[in-house]
């Protein structure tokens, strides 16, 4: 398995690991559900290092990433990054992304762990303008820090004026000497921060947020829940190659007026139509959990499958996505959720599950 | 990790323990560990019967979900209920409140076929 450079010190915290798409990562250290709460009340410290760095370089690379992903660079001032995806021919997804444009020639996508690869291949395959791409993930660390109390765990560590830096918006600035790009994005619906550093200083700057203030140590299981809750998508589950932002209630990410880009002929013949399916959610009624593949049912029709699921420790019930036929969704607020052979009820509720503390 | 001695073992990891013709089942201090928190458990009902290798039950932890599979032939008599409000007790005491299920065996010899806490411990370090 692949590790970051913090696994030593995962392994001080007496982190319980776990197999992560072929990375040795921290699920918990104290607990799941502690650490969950430590971001919704307080503040906690991840490692996403696994997480991938894509530059692309050259004076077409604007050029070239406006043509690759769907949402619409132009909307952006200096300083502003974007939530945007990486779309296949028939407009469903490559991956979800964070575009960080870093000056007029160079410009900085996070892709998600388990889909660099994929992306770097894909990104290769459509590139034009001459735009070099490098794959700089194994050079870089990344820290999420996150919950109410962020900001001011922070501010110590930094010179700039955290109260400047909006959600969405990122600045290169330095932690304890280290040059870091400081950006004000997270994936958990509380405020915060994700740190990109050198991959060498990860120590540095994982001891020196630790120290910072009372800082909960965050595996990838309450990550999950977390943005679980704050119904973030995550690629494999509520996104994937069969999936496209429409259905996915991600058009605020499709700006299909913006020019010629990678799906947009199928987006906009999509748009055209009612859609058959669409992401919802769904509370349990009664003391079960549900689990992805699960499936919905109206009645004694199936009408949709789970895509995630959870227990919410914020809310102390059973949570799901789910895709459900749109004809449904509209018609009825109660479903039942086939758990293990027995039908359990379910309502529809609107997302996110949890809103920002 | 210590098995207690007085116990009989599966390689599913539950364990029993054996009154007569009566047995307590529970799931081992290794299957909790593996588990994580547990923040859910589905029990039988008394009167169930069950043959040996169904599933009697589930523990759930945030991220999985882990079937219980009845050791032997056997009728259950009772179920441990406050489990249903405080899953987390069979974290924090596996083999004493942490108890799951009370069944009356329907055949006493395939206790024979259980493990012994030093055979179960064995067959964790092959596994491991």
């Amino acid at each position: 398995m692949k590790r970051t450079p913090l696994y030593e010190i995962h392994q001080q915290l007496g982190a319980r690991m776990v197999d992560f798409g072929g990375w040795e990562l921290p699920v918990s250290y104290r607990g799941i559900r502690e650490e969950h709460r430590a971001v919704r009340e307080t503040v906690g410290l991840f490692d996403i290092s696994h997480m991938g760095e894509l530059i692309l370089s050259g004076p077409a690379a604007r050029s070239a990433v406006q043509f690759l992903t769907c949402n619409d660079l132009h909307k952006l001032k200096a300083g502003q990054c974007q939530y945007s995806a990486l779309l296949t021919e028939q407009g469903t997804f490559v991956d979800d992304i964070i575009v960080y444009p870093l000056g007029d020639e160079t410009i900085l996508l996070c892709v998600n762990a388990g889909n660099t690869d994929k992306a770097e291949a894909w990104i290769k395959k459509h590139l034009t303008g001459g735009v070099k791409l490098y794959n700089e993930s194994a050079r870089w660390c990344q820290l999420a820090l996150q919950g109410p109390l962020a900001q001011a765990t922070l501010q110590p560590l930094v010179s700039i004026d955290l109260d400047q830096l909006r959600r969405f918006n990122f600045c290169e600035t330095s932690v304890a000497g280290v040059s870091v790009l400081l950006s004000r994005t997270g994936y958990t619906g509380e405020d915060g921060f994700e740190i990109y550093g050198p991959a060498g200083d990860a120590p540095t700057l994982w001891e020196t947020c630790l120290d910072a203030g009372t800082v909960e140590p965050c595996g990838l299981g309450a990550r999950d829940t977390l943005r679980l809750e704050a119904a973030l998508p995550l690629y494999g589950h509520e996104i994937d190659d069969t999936i496209n932002p429409y259905e996915a209630g991600l058009a605020w990410i499709v700006k299909l007026e913006k020019g010629d880009f990678l799906g947009q002929a199928a987006l906009k013949a999509i748009k055209s139509q009612a859609l058959r399916r669409r992401l919802v959610g769904l509370k349990m009624q009664e003391r079960a959990i549900p689990r992805q593949g699960y499936t919905v049912w109206d009645n004694d029709r199936q009408v949709g499958e789970v895509r995630s699921g959870t227990l919410s420790p914020t809310l102390d019930c059973g949570i799901a996505t789910a895709y459900v036929e749109s004809e449904a969704a509209a018609a009825n607020n109660v479903f039942t959720v086939d758990i293990r052979g027995k039908k359990r009820k379910a309502g529809l509720v609107a997302l996110p599950f949890v809103k920002k503390s | 990790m210590n098995f207690p001695e007085d116990l009989k073992y599966t390689k599913e990891h539950e364990w029993v323990r054996v009154d007569g013709d009566a047995v307590t089942i529970g799931i081992t201090g290794y299957a909790q560990d593996q588990l994580g928190e547990i923040v859910f458990v589905e029990l039988p009902e008394e009167g169930e019967e069950f043959g040996q290798g169904d599933v009697l039950g589930v523990v759930e932890s945030v991220k999985s979900v882990s079937d219980i599979f009845s050791p032997l032939r056997c009728a259950i008599i009772a179920v441990n209920d406050p489990l249903i409000e405080s899953p987390e007790t069979i974290n924090d005491d596996p083999y004493g409140e942490g108890w799951m299920i009370k069944a009356q065996a329907g055949d006493a010899r395939e206790l024979d076929n259980l493990l012994s806490a030093e055979e179960y411990a064995a067959y964790i370090r092959e596994e491991t």
